[in-house]
């Protein structure tokens, strides 16, 4: 079997997989990393959203293995000890959720965003979250706490 | 989804050896097709053989007559490269429009190719802008390389490393998306390029990507909405689903090519 190693929030972490083991799963069952959230398992409604090298994909989506040696940060890696991220605290803030599920992908995909572009407008918001299914708020207050989000990381992570 | 021995070459020569090598061997690029088939059992490879390590496949390089496209560029690279912006705008809002920012981030233009969905985007592309389909062994035009629904002129070791696009005087791509999948219900790319003016039809035949002879040889005379306004697509072999019917479709087939004439300008 497989050994797969990568960077995970900032941490080497490294395990045993099989070929077909999910990068989702790994995350999940093997580090613990319990954030990442399996909807779908479709590739469709972007709960598993995290970040390899840089750029937010679906984790569900992606073999452990095709993430070995890479950079990945889950919605664990965000926040900083107590201080929640911008993007964290504008979903916080405008309450953007309910039920919260969606909520870990929809941040990580948010992030992603915001290092692209640092004022989205709601039109771009509602574009970019394409791959990301919210079947309670209405996207109404996610909307507004990307943008809010992503103008307060300023163009930064 | 079956258990597999997974491969992680670093050259072309290793990947094909790992691949032929296989009982049942299968190359992933993105994943983003391969393995949603592969959790549905409809695909069960003994071996899966990375192209993400194999060197030579990425870049994207504007040759002056042609934008060359490394096979294992991202949907996200094609849409944001500035040489695809700058040669083939079209191209690069075709990939812009691929299934949502993740997908993007991950799926590649080789392993689309490769792949073959009858409504996928980048079939379209290449045959309305007559690219050729670049492989370890030779060259293939779009015209040889889509032979049907998830058939391609691709032998079963062949690897696709690159795609090559001639660049257009004036190009569009317009699509009526799926709106839970952003697959293409019917999308028609009409690009007025070296070999003419060409109209590609994807997302609306079970047999794949499609021209419409009556539409290129009315915008051969005058390349206009008005051109094509007048012309009936027939339903017959028309993809019949929940999205769409046969007749719903040939009239959305119209009506793309319609407003990506328009769209050129």
């Amino acid at each position: 079997m497989p050994t797969v190693r990568m960077t995970v929030n900032g941490m080497e972490r490294s395990g045993t997989v099989e070929g077909r083991t999910l990068l989702v799963d790994f995350l999940r069952e093997h580090l613990g990393l319990t954030g990442t959230h399996v909807g779908c398992d479709t590739s469709q409604c972007g709960a598993c959203v995290v970040h390899v090298n840089g750029s937010s994909v679906k984790s569900c989506t992606c073999l452990a293995v095709q993430a070995d040696g890479a950079d990945v940060t889950t919605i664990e890696g965000l926040a900083n000890g107590a201080d929640l991220h911008p993007m964290q605290e504008a979903f916080r803030e405008h309450h953007g959720l309910q039920c919260g599920f969606c909520t870990p992908g929809m941040v990580m995909s948010a992030v992603d965003l915001a290092n692209r572009d640092s004022d989205p407008s709601e039109h771009d918001v509602r574009e970019w979250l394409e791959g990301n299914l919210c079947r309670c708020t209405g996207y109404h207050n996610i909307v507004k706490a990307v943008q809010a989000g992503a103008r307060a990381m300023g163009g930064g992570s | 989804m079956n258990d597999f021995t997974y491969h992680a070459p670093t050259s072309l020569d290793d990947a094909l050896a790992a691949l032929r090598g296989a009982e049942g061997g299968t190359l992933i690029a993105g994943g983003q097709s391969l393995l949603p088939i592969m959790k549905l059992n409809l695909a069960a490879p003994t071996d899966v053989v990375s192209l993400a390590g194999v060197a030579g496949l990425d870049g994207i390089s504007d040759d002056g007559d042609s934008v060359t496209v490394g096979a294992m560029c991202t949907h996200a690279q094609v849409a944001g490269s500035a040489a695809v912006q700058g040669r083939i705008p079209a191209l690069a809002a075709m990939a812009d429009g691929i299934g949502d920012a993740q997908v993007r981030n991950a799926g590649t233009i080789g392993g689309s190719l490769a792949h073959n969905d009858p409504a996928a985007d980048y079939p379209a592309a290449c045959v309305a802008l007559g690219a050729t389909i670049v492989t370890d062994r030779r060259e293939i035009a779009s015209d040889d390389y889509f032979q049907g629904m998830f058939m391609t002129a691709l032998e079963d070791d062949e690897i696709i490393t690159a795609v090559r696009f001639p660049v257009p005087a004036r190009a569009a791509y317009a699509k009526f998306a799926n709106p839970a999948s952003k697959y293409a219900v019917a999308g028609v790319m009409v690009a007025d390029g070296p070999a003419g003016v060409r109209v590609a039809v994807t997302g609306a035949s079970g047999d794949g990507v499609f021209r419409m002879a009556g539409m290129e040889a009315a915008l051969g005379g005058s390349f206009s909405a008005e051109a094509v306004a007048g012309i009936g697509v027939s339903s017959d072999g028309m993809l019949s689903d929940t999205a769409a019917g046969a007749e719903y479709r040939a009239h959305l087939v119209a009506v793309m090519a319609k407003r990506a004439v328009e769209a050129c300008g």
